[in-house]
């Protein structure tokens, strides 16, 4: 659906199904460079489950236009107004990667928007490799080369996706280099640079699900370790032999997980 | 080239698409004879079907054993994705039958595989889908042939039987520039000599009973999606941009982005023509794949060595291989082919038809049949097989001389090749 937001005209994917009065809600917001394609899976379970589903695509994002919301902050402010061009007043705010710090900064400052929150592949502060930095700030392939590999279990480099015949490593590959020049570098600036993630914790009021992957090396279990202490309802599912790209290694176990708290 | 450590090809061609099977811990990939699987509730089957949660349903549309190649050859070639089919003719009609349409129209190199001219130039016709035949080296002939209805451009890396070598990067900014695809033959090549992707083509397939099987005992295809084509911004292609009735308005490049084009193709063309790979056939594919690296390089080795013998045989007229310094695309063939022009060629014997009848009954070691591809070298003489009705003038005009031999070189000793082709030549001499 097409939404007019004081950040720009947003795209936010419904998954496939038109919103109905009268549901609970499920936002998505995805990680560094991607869209709503991410959350196909889970958007379409949802939607045929009762629920409206906006999978977002940031600005700039995907089919999203206006201005890269240059951090986190604004980042959420862009989710919220989204939500409101939705019509949706409360959701389950679930979020990947850089998303779910946006989700977490969502949640902490929108309280009222917040009925729950998934933080996947998720850790506070995140930092960010130097070189990846580099290489986003030269709009340099080499990081969508990082952001991919780096971002798949060592194992799943070799694929065995569940979803039969893609190659999940080409797939995100492809997805990244459709990014707008210098996108990626604002979002990697956004995520080194948002400091407040602590603090944004302890006020999440509603109950939170951290979903980690056991062989993520970008944001690996035990650096989210103050993170989730610092979350008062936190739950954590450590998705066996997964990396960071969580939605593609395990999409079955991971709905499963957001099945729980959705 | 990726700027961080990526596992590298070989490495690919073994393991690509696999782990040990978690049940069994089977280290090779299992074949799983079965036409359908248990679901694990209502709610699941459903969700199976409505593309909610990943999984499979019926061995018509995914298998675990298919999808490992099709994970395999998607890794090899650099592509998002790939369905495997029943034959190479089946995964060039998935792919196009997945884009066009009645009243769309392909420009296509005129160097074809037979039954690709076939399907091109007679069958799709009857469905409404034109072709425009031009010269694989004359960009300007691509160019000039495009219509405001030409969805696709189409060529094979190695025309046949000329052995053209495809402009691949010139022929694909053409193509991008008119909002269209470029498809690729690649069968001869395997993307261990040449990655189309990574030269601008959007769709490759291949006849995996070729090179990639290499062992000359199963029929299969493949149909690779590189992702990289905007479908959206062409606005050339409904299939792939507006809602699918045919599953619950699904919208592909909405939902599946990047995988788009393969999405649509097992949703709608597997599904409904249902020219599937068994699973077993994909496991013969899988264990040819696991050596394509060697074999090709063999395969190669030997080609040169044999090319090598026949320029200066006192039977031979000529000899067309793109990496002897005379044939026309020598050049072209150095930059796109580095790692050499294939295992198959033709060459011209002295004695026209006849001394072609001679020949071929008296090679021993090289087997006579139509196929290539196969780890042992094999011979095809057209004027009296394949083009056998054709006369000279009809052969001219299909770039075919009554004394072409086309060979298939496998992976024997080169020495027992030489002699055999030797003894045959000089036998084919005699009246």
């Amino acid at each position: 659906m097409e939404l007019e937001t004081p950040s720009g005209n947003l795209f936010g994917y419904t998954g496939a199904r038109a919103h109905q009065s009268g549901q609970d809600a499920v936002v998505f917001v995805h990680g560094t460079g991607m869209d709503h394609t991410v959350w196909v899976l889970p958007s379409r379970y949802f939607a045929h489950h009762g629920y409206n589903v906006l999978a977002l695509d940031l600005p700039a994002h995907g089919r999203s236009q206006g201005k890269p919301a240059a951090t986190i902050d604004a980042m959420a402010d862009a989710v919220i107004e989204a939500m409101a061009a939705a019509n949706i007043s409360r959701a389950a705010l679930v979020g990947h990667s850089m998303g779910s710090l946006v989700a977490l900064n969502a949640a902490a400052r929108y309280p009222d928007y917040a009925r729950s929150l998934v933080l996947i592949g998720s850790t506070a502060p995140m930092g960010v490799h130097p070189d990846m930095l580099r290489y986003a700030a030269d709009n340099d392939h080499g990081v969508v080369d990082m952001l991919t590999y780096w971002g798949y279990s060592k194992a799943a480099q070799l694929g065995g996706s569940e979803t039969p015949g893609l190659w999940m490593a080409g797939n995100t590959l492809r997805l990244l280099e459709r990014a707008a020049d210098d996108l990626i570098h604002i979002d990697l600036a956004a995520c080194k640079e948002y400091d407040t993630g602590l603090s944004h914790a302890e006020a999440v009021a509603c109950p939170t699900l951290f979903i980690l992957g056991e062989r993520d090396i970008m944001t690996p279990v035990r650096s989210a370790e103050k993170l989730i202490s610092a979350v008062t309802k936190a739950r954590v599912c450590v998705l066996e032999g997964s990396g960071h790209s969580l939605m593609m290694e395990r999409p079955d176990a991971l709905l499963d997980a957001l099945i729980s708290i959705v | 080239m990726s700027k961080i450590k990526t596992f590298g090809f070989d490495t690919l061609s073994l393991h690509a698409g696999q782990r040990p099977d978690p049940t069994t811990g089977a280290r090779a990939t299992p074949i799983y004879q079965t036409a359908s699987y248990v679901f694990k509730s209502p709610d699941h089957a459903a969700s199976l079907f409505n593309a909610e949660r990943a999984g499979h349903v019926y061995s018509r549309i995914t298998n675990p054993t298919t999808a490992v190649l099709e994970e395999r050859i998607s890794a090899l070639e650099g592509g998002v994705g790939a369905i495997a089919t029943a034959s190479g003719q089946a995964a060039c009609h998935l792919a196009i039958a997945t884009l066009l349409g009645a009243g769309d129209h392909i420009v296509s190199s005129r160097s074809l595989y037979g039954g690709t001219h076939n399907l091109l130039e007679y069958t799709l016709p009857r469905f409404g889908i034109s072709t425009t035949f031009v010269d694989p080296r004359d960009a300007d002939a691509f160019a000039a042939a495009i219509t405001p209805k030409t969805r696709l451009l189409f060529g094979e890396t190695l025309g046949n039987p000329g052995l053209e070598v495809l402009n691949i990067p010139t022929i694909s900014e053409l193509a991008h520039a008119h909002g269209l695809p470029l498809m690729i033959d690649s069968t001869f090549t395997t993307p261990y000599l040449c990655q189309p992707f990574t030269l601008g083509a959007d769709i490759i397939f291949h006849s995996a009973t070729k090179f990639l099987s290499g062992h000359g005992v199963i029929i299969g295809g493949l149909v690779v999606d590189s992702g990289s084509f905007d479908w959206a911004a062409s606005g050339k292609f409904p299939t792939l941009t507006e809602p699918y009735a045919g599953f619950h308005n699904m919208n592909f490049v909405e939902e599946f982005g990047p995988a788009a084009f393969i999405t649509r193709a097992r949703k709608e063309g597997i599904r409904d023509f249902g020219a599937c790979m068994s699973p077993t056939t994909a496991f013969q594919v899988l264990q040819g794949m696991e050596t394509l690296p060697l074999r090709m390089q063999r395969h190669v080795t030997n080609t040169r060595a044999i090319v090598e013998f026949l320029a200066t045989h006192e039977a031979v007229e000529w000899v067309s291989y793109p990496e002897r310094p005379d044939h026309p695309d020598h050049e072209l063939a150095k930059k796109l082919l580095p790692k050499g022009c294939g295992a198959v060629f033709s060459f011209g014997i002295k004695g026209g038809r006849e001394a072609g009848q001679r020949f071929i009954s008296r090679v021993e070691l090289l087997s006579h049949l139509a196929n290539v591809g196969d780890a042992k070298s094999l011979v095809i003489h057209p004027a009296s097989t394949t083009h056998h009705r054709m006369d000279a003038k009809a052969l001219a005009a299909a770039g075919i001389s009554e004394g072409l031999i086309r060979l298939s070189v496998g992976l024997e000793d080169p020495q027992d090749l030489v002699e055999d082709l030797d003894r045959a030549l000089r036998a084919s001499q005699k009246d």
